[in-house]
């Protein structure tokens, strides 16, 4: 770690902006210009069929490229705002060319994202929004009728201190957050009210990501324990249920110790916990 | 007192700002805050080894629909076959048509071998000039 951050100050002293390609899967500092590579639209068969116009020489077609958490926007280059290991993800199938940029860092405090499911704690109920508490900067506001088959008349069977698993339409830096319990369909979909008993605990937003990654080796030894249940809310909490208060409570100090461990430390307390 | 910029002034900012402008037009950076974009996540609600069925026939229906990413037509099951519905529709033509055509009309209305009505297209009667 300590000859990495050795070149990150070299080259930051140096004053020189870094091309993005190089530096794909290593750790950036906040306060580098990355290079986007630039692409010359030389297709010419096939592909979306449009060839840019040149106004002059200097000028050269750029594609779309997203930056994501971590990186702003700087001119035309990108601008690291947090410390981290940079990634990059090629555009897929019909998508629009350039890819997505962001650097993979850790935190405990969320911010809330449009779009994020998050599990909120009710905190207050006050005529006809609830006031849930998501581990931000201010409690969210969701409606009564945000539910599946909610109406004026139906109300649904929330009360003060239960746990809601729902997502966010409105989160940004300028309005309350708003959160809701169903889809743009109107459909439910796994969201709403968290049922009966289980254990709320929190971990770092980093580690829900590796969790929540497809090919997950965790999840899949702690899915053949025993019979569980676990529902992940993007803002750092994790809600765990089993048959017995003492297989939740080693699942949650799992959860939470798998952060610093190392592959095989894992596989030696599967192995112990199968056993027994 | 000269109020505003003078002209040279004037012309400068315009320059900047068109240079702005078509640098922006070129340039396509977005920024997004959100993480889903980024990397593939599952579905936030697991059940193992039939905890909760619902949440396990969920967890089916939304990993699929995050793999498979093409949205094609369902195909309806027909209660009634396409042949079916062109036949129906040939002699419905028929029976509905009878119903509105004259007494005289009717007679041009034969019916099939199957019994379906079909109207039959006669040679119209023209005037025959006498021969002398």
């Amino acid at each position: 770690m300590a000859g990495v951050v050795a070149v990150a100050a070299e080259s930051l002293a140096g004053g020189r902006a870094r091309a993005a390609r190089t530096v794909l899967d290593q750790v950036v500092l906040p306060g580098e210009e990355l290079l986007l590579p630039e692409q010359e639209d030389a297709e010419g068969p096939g592909g979306t069929g449009e060839r840019p116009l040149r106004l002059n020489a200097g000028v050269r077609a750029r594609v779309r490229v997203v930056c994501g958490p971590g990186l702003r926007r700087c001119g035309d280059r990108l601008l690291v705002t947090k410390c981290g290991r940079l990634r990059y993800k090629e555009p897929g199938g019909s998508g629009g060319g350039g890819g997505v940029y962001w650097v993979d860092s850790q935190q405990k405090r969320y911010v809330p994202v449009k779009g994020d499911h998050v599990i909120g704690i009710v905190t207050a109920k006050s005529g006809d929004i609830f006031k849930v508490d998501v581990g931000g900067s201010e409690p969210a506001s969701l409606s009564y009728l945000a539910f599946e088959g909610a109406t004026k008349r139906n109300r649904p069977n929330v009360q003060v201190g239960d746990l809601i698993y729902g997502q966010f339409v409105v989160a940004n830096k300028d309005m309350e957050p708003e959160m809701v319990c169903i889809d743009s369909c109107g459909r439910a979909n796994g969201m709403g009210v968290i049922g009966q008993d289980g254990l709320l605990f929190k971990v770092t937003l980093g580690l829900i990501r590796k969790l929540l990654a497809p090919d997950c080796e965790i999840l899949q030894e702690v899915g053949k324990l025993y019979p569980l249940e676990i529902v992940f809310g993007m803002n750092g909490r994790i809600w765990v249920k089993a048959k017995t208060i003492q297989q939740t409570l080693i699942l949650a100090n799992i959860l939470e110790a798998c952060e610093h461990m190392t592959a095989d430390q894992r596989k030696q307390i599967f192995s112990r916990l199968a056993e027994s | 007192m000269q109020r505003g910029l003078d002209s040279e002034t004037k012309r400068q900012l315009e320059e900047e700002e068109k240079k702005i402008i078509s640098e922006e037009h070129w340039c396509f950076i977005i920024e997004e805050q959100s993480f889903l974009l980024c990397e593939d996540l599952l579905y936030g609600r697991m059940s193992f080894r039939g905890f909760n069925p619902e949440v396990e026939k969920l967890m089916l229906q939304m990993n699929s629909k995050n793999k498979t990413e093409e949205v094609e037509g369902e195909t309806v099951e027909l209660d009634v076959s396409d042949e079916e519905m062109a036949r129906r529709y040939e002699t419905l033509v028929g029976t509905i048509g009878k119903k509105f055509a004259k007494k005289r009309d009717r007679v041009n209305y034969e019916e099939d071998e199957n019994g379906h009505v079909k109207p039959t297209v006669k040679a119209k009667k023209m005037f025959l000039k006498p021969q002398d």
